[in-house]
């Protein structure tokens, strides 16, 4: 359990959108670290935009797992090749309706392969396109990370998107 | 909506927060990161929608071997 959690970086989107949103010199003095964030995107659809996530830029070694339920039906997918962290509403969407997620990345300094795990809440007020999901990512590279990108999977986030990146500490 | 992408980005040292096009390099990524998580997502349609049709096939063969609908949805986990 985190002694201290600390606020480091956070990404508000303003009026022109965003292809996507970076912390970058992240220090490698925390233990963890816990990004929560609320999106929403411009691409067409409701709950079927995603974010992907990269470390240090690299687009390589990246694999994920993702279970999820929309309205009443369960999923789950494989990625090979690519980390996402959410599913989130896109422009058919009930309007203002972003999606609210938590990704938790533990020893993230170290030289080990980096791991994350993530869940996403999109609660959009209608009948059936409300969604759940947690997922498990890995990036194969033992490099400490400095930089957490995340890139949604179509169009831009739109406006009042924001992105807050936090550092924990356990001694 | 610019119709120019734009990333921002935040140093976590300094604070600074920069917000700028693109490069090329970076939209032609973006451009195959969404030709990606387009298969991807035509892919998981595809296999529910094959679950979908073997589970229905499989109800119909029960009811013909003398099953109720209920009865053959029960048993294919519907």
């Amino acid at each position: 359990m985190a002694k201290t959690m600390k606020l480091i970086g956070k990404v508000t989107v303003g009026s022109g959108g965003a292809a996507y949103a970076e912390f970058t010199s992240i220090p490698g003095t925390y233990t963890d670290l816990l990004v929560t964030y609320s999106c929403r995107v411009d691409a067409a659809g409701y709950n079927n935009q995603a974010s992907a996530v990269s470390f240090n830029g690299s687009t390589s070694n990246r694999s994920s797992r993702r279970l999820e339920g929309i309205g009443s039906s369960a999923a789950s997918s494989t990625f090979a090749s690519a980390m996402y962290s959410d599913i989130t509403t896109g422009s058919s969407a009930t309007a203002n309706s972003f999606n609210s997620v938590e990704v938790y990345i533990p020893n993230y300094a170290g030289s080990t392969n980096k791991s994350y795990s993530s869940t996403h809440v999109v609660e959009t007020n209608d009948a059936t396109n409300n969604s759940i999901g947690c997922y498990a990512g890995l990036w194969s590279d033992t490099s400490a990370i400095t930089s957490i990108r995340f890139t949604p999977t179509s169009g831009n986030y739109v406006q009042h998107s924001a992105f807050f990146l936090y550092g924990l500490t356990r001694a | 909506m610019s119709e120019t992408p734009i990333a921002i980005e935040v140093n976590c040292e300094t604070g600074e927060v920069v917000e700028r096009p693109l490069t090329a390099e970076e939209i032609a990524q973006r451009e195959a990161d969404a030709a990606a998580a387009a298969a991807a997502e035509a892919e998981r349609i595809a296999a529910e929608e094959a679950k979908a049709a073997a589970k229905a096939s499989a109800i119909a063969k029960l009811a013909a071997l003398g099953l109720t609908e209920e009865e053959a949805a029960a048993l294919v986990g519907q």
